[in-house]
C-alpha cells in the first residue's frame, strides 16, 4: 500500500509523472544503440513525455494560411516582386532528430514557396542550407530533404550549404550595443528578400537563432558561443533565462535592420516512434503482451548485432513526425507563436527538484545523424542537453547526482569529427577548464587549415566545434556533484570527462546514495521520445534559483566588448 | 607568424612526379640522338628505378638523379618554366590551391618540401604562392649537373631534420607547424611537427593515419557543394 504522502505526490503532478511502487514494470532506458531493461527503486519518479499533439490535418493548407496571414509583416506575396533575387534558407539535417519520414516539412513548405515565387516571376533564388559549423550535408542528405523534384532543379549551383569559411562570403554588418559582431552570409545580404524555413523541435530553436546563427562564420559565433554566455545561461530551453539567446535576440535585431527576412517557423510533435517500433514510445504499464514480445525480440536482436550495424539500422529509421503548429512573418512574433506550441509539447510539470537523475543516452544527437556518438558527445548529450532540459530550474539540485547510461566507448568518426579526436585526447588531458580552453587553444582550432579544409571540402564539422560542445556541458558540470557512466566498455574516457563509473544501474543507483543519503529523492527522465521538465518550486527557492532581482544582461553583456577583444 | 604549413609536392600537391619532370627534360633534349639516347637508357632503367623505389626511397633518388648527368644548368632552368607551365599546372590537384589559402589564412608560413630538384620547382613554388622551398639540389661543375644531388638528399629522415632546421634558423614552433604528405616515406616528416595530415594517402599511410588519428584530407576531388 503506497503511504499518503507517494499519493499525494502521485496526484498533485503532472500525469506524466509516474512514481515507481511494488508493481511498476521494469523501465527501458537508452544506452546508445542498445535498451536496457531496468528495475528502479521503489519511489523513483519516472518523468514521461506529453504524448504527441495531435497533428495538422492538412499541413500545406496550414502553411499557406500561415503566409497569407503573417505576423507583423505583409503577406509573402505581397512582398514579391519579378525579377528580385531571393535566398531560401533552412535549417540543416540536426533538426528534427532522428530525421523526419520524407517528405520532411522543409520540402513542404519549399513546395509551396516556390511555386508562389515562380508565379510572382521571380527566377532568381538560391536554396541555402544553414548549417553554420555544422558539417555540409551529403548529396543524398540534402535531396532527401527536399525531395527529387526540387533537388535536380537546384542541385548543384542553386542549392549549396553555407561555407562558413568562403573567403569573401561573410558581410560583417556592424555591432550591437553589447559590442557583438554581427555577420552573416554575402548570400543573405546581396538578396532582395530571405526566407527562412525553420523546423522547430525544442524551444531552443528558431527565432533569430535561425539567421543570426545559421548562416554566420566563427567570428560570428564568438559572441555568444562562449562559456561565459553558456555560464549565464540558466536554461538553453528557455530564451528568457538564456544569455545566448539574449545575444542572439540583440544580433538578429540588427540583421533585421539591413535584411528582410520572412520566418516560415513550424513546430513538430514527438511521435519519434511508430509502426512496428511504436512500443517504444509508450509507457511500459500501457505495453500489450504483443508489445513485450516485441520488445524482447528486438533487444535479443541488438545484443546479436555488431555495433556499428545496429547504429546504421536506427540511423535508417525516420520518425513519423506530426506538424503541429505553423506561422510566419516577422521573426520575433512568428517565433514566440510557435515557442507556445512547442512549449506545450515538450515541458512536463514536476514537482520539486531531484538529488539523483537518471537518464539513458540514446545513439543519437544533433551533431551525430549517420554517425556514431564519442565521447565528446556523449558528454553534451548528458551534462548539455539533457541536464539543460528544463525552464531554468534543473530537474537535479545543485550538488546532485547524474547517472548516465552509455558505452562511452573511445570512437570517434575521422570524417565527421576529426578535431573531436583531437580535443579529446591532447586537450582535456591537459586542461578541462573551459574558459583555459576556450583561451588558449579554441582559436587555433578554428584556424587550423587542415580542419578548414575538411569542413568545407569534407563532411566535418568545424575545429571549433568541439570547444562548443565542452562549453553546452559547462552548467552541468558546475552544478553536478557527481556524476555516473553506466555500462561503459572503459575507464579512460569517463576518467577523462570526470565521471565515476558503474557496471550496472543498481551499482550506480548504490553509489550515488553513498553521497545523497539513503532517502534521496530519485528521478528517471524517460528518453525518447523528448522530454523537458519545468520544476514548480516555492517563490523564494525559484527566486533564488533563478537570481530573480539581477537583470539578465547575457554573457557577452557582462563584458562589454569582450567578444571582440583580440579578435583579427 | 609563429608556424608553418609544410608541403610535400609530388602526389600531395600535384599529380605528377619527379620522372615526368626528367621525361619533360628528355623529351626537349635540343636533338634527336640526345633525346633517344636518353629515353632508351630511362626505359632500360625503369625497372631498376622500380625497385629502388620499393626498396628506399634515398637509393631511388641518388640513382634517379645521375640520369641527369650531362644536362645543362641553364638549359634545365629555361625548361622548367615550360615545364611548369604544360605539366605541372595542369597537374596541380582541385583543392591544393584551397588548401594552401586556407594555411595562409591560419598564419602560416607555406612551404614546399620536395625530393624534387629546386630548378624544377621553382617555378611551381610562385604558382602555388610559397613562402620557400626545401628540396634537392643538383651538383653542377661548369654549368653541367654530374648526376649527383648535394647530399643530404631531401627525403625521409632528411626532410625531418630540414622542417626542424627551418623552423628553428626561422624562429617557428615545430609543435604548432603543419606537414602533409601523399605517402608513408614522409612518415619522419610528418611524425616531427605537431599538426601532421595525410593528403591523398596511399593504403599503407592511410591505416597509419588512422592509428594516429592524423586528418585525412583528399585534394583530388572538385570542391562539392
Amino acid at each position: 500500500m503506497r503511504s499518503l504522502d507517494r499519493l499525494r505526490q502521485s496526484y498533485d503532478e503532472d500525469s506524466q509523472v509516474v512514481v515507481q511502487d511494488r508493481k511498476s514494470p521494469p523501465r527501458m532506458i537508452f544506452s546508445d544503440s542498445e535498451i536496457l531493461l531496468e528495475e528502479l527503486p521503489i519511489g523513483t519518479r519516472v518523468v514521461f513525455s506529453n504524448p504527441p499533439i495531435e497533428p495538422l490535418s492538412n499541413w500545406r493548407a496550414a502553411i499557406r494560411w500561415a503566409i497569407n496571414h503573417p505576423e507583423q509583416s505583409d503577406p509573402l506575396h505581397a512582398k514579391l516582386r519579378p525579377g528580385m533575387k531571393v535566398l531560401i534558407a533552412m535549417d540543416d539535417i540536426s533538426l528534427p532528430l532522428p530525421p523526419m519520414r520524407t517528405p520532411d516539412v522543409r520540402q513542404i513548405m519549399l513546395e509551396i514557396v516556390l511555386n508562389l515565387l515562380a508565379d510572382s516571376g521571380v527566377d532568381d533564388v538560391h536554396l541555402l542550407v544553414a548549417n553554420a559549423l555544422h558539417r555540409r550535408m551529403t548529396p543524398q542528405e540534402m535531396q532527401r530533404m527536399v525531395g527529387r523534384k526540387i533537388f535536380d532543379a537546384y542541385y548543384p549551383d542553386r542549392y549549396t550549404n553555407h561555407d562558413a569559411e568562403e573567403p569573401g562570403g561573410i558581410v560583417e554588418l556592424g555591432e550591437t550595443e553589447m559590442h557583438e559582431k554581427v555577420r552573416i552570409s554575402r548570400k543573405a545580404t546581396e538578396a532582395d528578400l530571405v526566407i527562412y524555413l525553420n523546423v522547430n523541435f525544442v524551444p531552443m530553436d528558431g527565432g533569430h537563432k535561425s539567421v543570426g546563427t545559421g548562416l554566420t562564420d566563427y567570428l560570428g559565433l564568438r559572441a555568444h558561443h562562449t562559456p561565459h554566455a553558456i555560464r549565464e545561461s540558466k536554461s538553453y530551453m528557455e530564451p528568457r533565462h538564456s544569455a545566448l539567446h539574449g545575444s542572439v535576440n540583440r544580433i538578429g535585431r540588427i540583421i533585421d535592420e539591413h535584411v528582410d527576412v520572412f520566418h516560415i517557423e513550424t513546430c513538430l510533435n514527438n511521435q519519434m516512434f511508430d509502426g512496428p517500433l511504436g512500443f517504444l514510445g509508450k509507457r511500459e504499464e500501457d505495453f500489450t503482451d504483443f508489445d513485450r514480445t516485441a520488445l524482447a525480440g528486438l533487444r535479443w536482436t541488438l545484443s546479436k548485432t555488431p555495433r556499428s550495424l545496429r547504429q546504421q539500422i536506427f540511423h535508417r529509421v525516420p520518425a513519423g513526425y506530426g506538424l503541429i503548429a505553423v506561422a510566419a512573418g516577422k521573426t520575433e512574433p512568428a517565433h514566440e507563436k510557435i515557442l507556445e506550441a512547442c512549449r506545450k509539447q515538450c515541458f512536463v510539470r514536476v514537482k520539486g527538484q531531484s538529488d539523483i537523475l537518471v537518464c539513458g543516452i540514446p545513439y543519437i544527437s544533433p551533431y551525430n545523424v549517420n554517425s556514431i556518438l564519442n565521447p565528446l558527445l556523449v558528454q553534451v548529450m548528458a551534462c548539455g542537453y539533457f541536464f539543460n532540459m528544463n525552464r531554468g530550474i534543473p530537474l537535479v539540485k545543485k550538488g546532485g547526482t547524474l547517472i548516465l547510461t552509455h558505452p562511452c566507448m573511445d570512437e570517434f568518426d575521422p570524417v565527421q569529427h576529426p578535431s573531436y579526436i583531437e580535443f579529446f585526447h591532447r586537450l582535456l588531458p591537459e586542461t578541462t577548464d573551459a574558459m583555459e580552453l576556450h583561451h588558449k587553444y579554441e582559436r587555433e582550432f578554428a584556424q587550423n587549415p587542415s580542419y578548414v579544409h575538411l569542413y568545407r571540402k569534407g563532411n566535418a564539422y568545424h575545429g571549433a566545434h568541439p570547444f562548443y560542445m565542452w562549453y553546452w556541458g559547462e552548467n552541468g558540470r558546475a552544478h553536478l556533484g557527481q556524476v555516473i557512466a553506466v555500462g561503459t566498455e572503459n575507464q579512460h574516457v569517463p576518467k577523462l570527462l570526470g565521471w565515476e563509473r558503474a557496471d550496472t544501474l543498481a551499482e550506480a543507483i548504490d553509489m550515488a546514495r553513498g553521497r545523497q543519503g539513503r532517502s534521496a529523492q530519485m528521478t528517471l527522465m524517460h528518453h525518447p521520445p523528448m522530454v523537458m521538465t519545468e520544476v514548480a518550486v516555492s517563490a523564494e527557492e525559484e527566486a533564488r534559483l533563478l537570481g530573480e532581482g539581477e537583470p539578465h544582461r547575457g554573457g557577452a553583456a557582462r563584458k562589454p566588448g569582450y567578444a571582440a577583444q583580440g579578435e583579427p | 607568424m609563429d608556424r608553418a604549413a609544410f608541403f610535400d609536392v609530388d602526389g600531395t600537391l600535384i599529380s605528377t612526379n619527379v620522372v615526368d619532370a626528367y621525361a619533360h627534360y628528355v623529351f626537349n633534349r635540343g636533338t634527336i640522338f640526345g633525346m633517344a639516347n636518353r629515353l632508351l637508357r630511362g626505359l632500360a632503367l625503369a625497372p631498376v628505378y622500380a625497385a629502388a623505389d620499393l626498396y628506399n626511397r634515398k637509393v631511388f633518388n641518388e640513382l634517379f638523379y645521375r640520369a641527369y648527368r650531362g644536362l645543362s644548368e641553364d638549359r634545365l632552368v629555361e625548361l622548367a618554366g615550360d615545364l611548369c607551365d604544360r605539366v605541372l599546372e595542369p597537374a596541380v590537384y582541385p583543392g591544393a590551391l584551397d588548401l594552401i589559402a586556407e594555411a595562409r589564412r591560419g598564419g602560416c608560413k607555406i612551404v614546399l618540401c620536395t625530393g624534387a630538384i629546386d630548378i624544377t620547382m621553382a617555378p611551381l613554388v610562385r604558382l602555388l604562392g610559397a613562402d620557400d622551398l626545401i628540396a634537392n639540389s643538383l651538383e653542377f661543375v661548369e654549368g653541367f649537373a654530374t648526376g649527383k644531388v648535394i647530399p643530404p638528399i631531401v627525403e625521409g629522415a632528411h626532410k625531418a631534420r630540414r622542417i626542424r632546421d627551418y623552423c628553428t634558423s626561422h624562429g617557428l614552433k615545430l609543435e604548432l607547424s603543419h606537414a602533409y604528405s601523399d605517402s608513408l616515406s614522409d612518415y619522419p616528416m610528418l611524425a616531427v611537427v605537431g599538426r601532421p595530415c595525410a593528403v591523398n594517402p596511399d593504403p599503407r599511410l592511410r591505416a597509419h593515419a588512422r592509428t594516429y588519428e592524423w586528418p585525412i584530407l583528399d585534394l583530388r576531388s572538385t570542391a562539392s557543394r
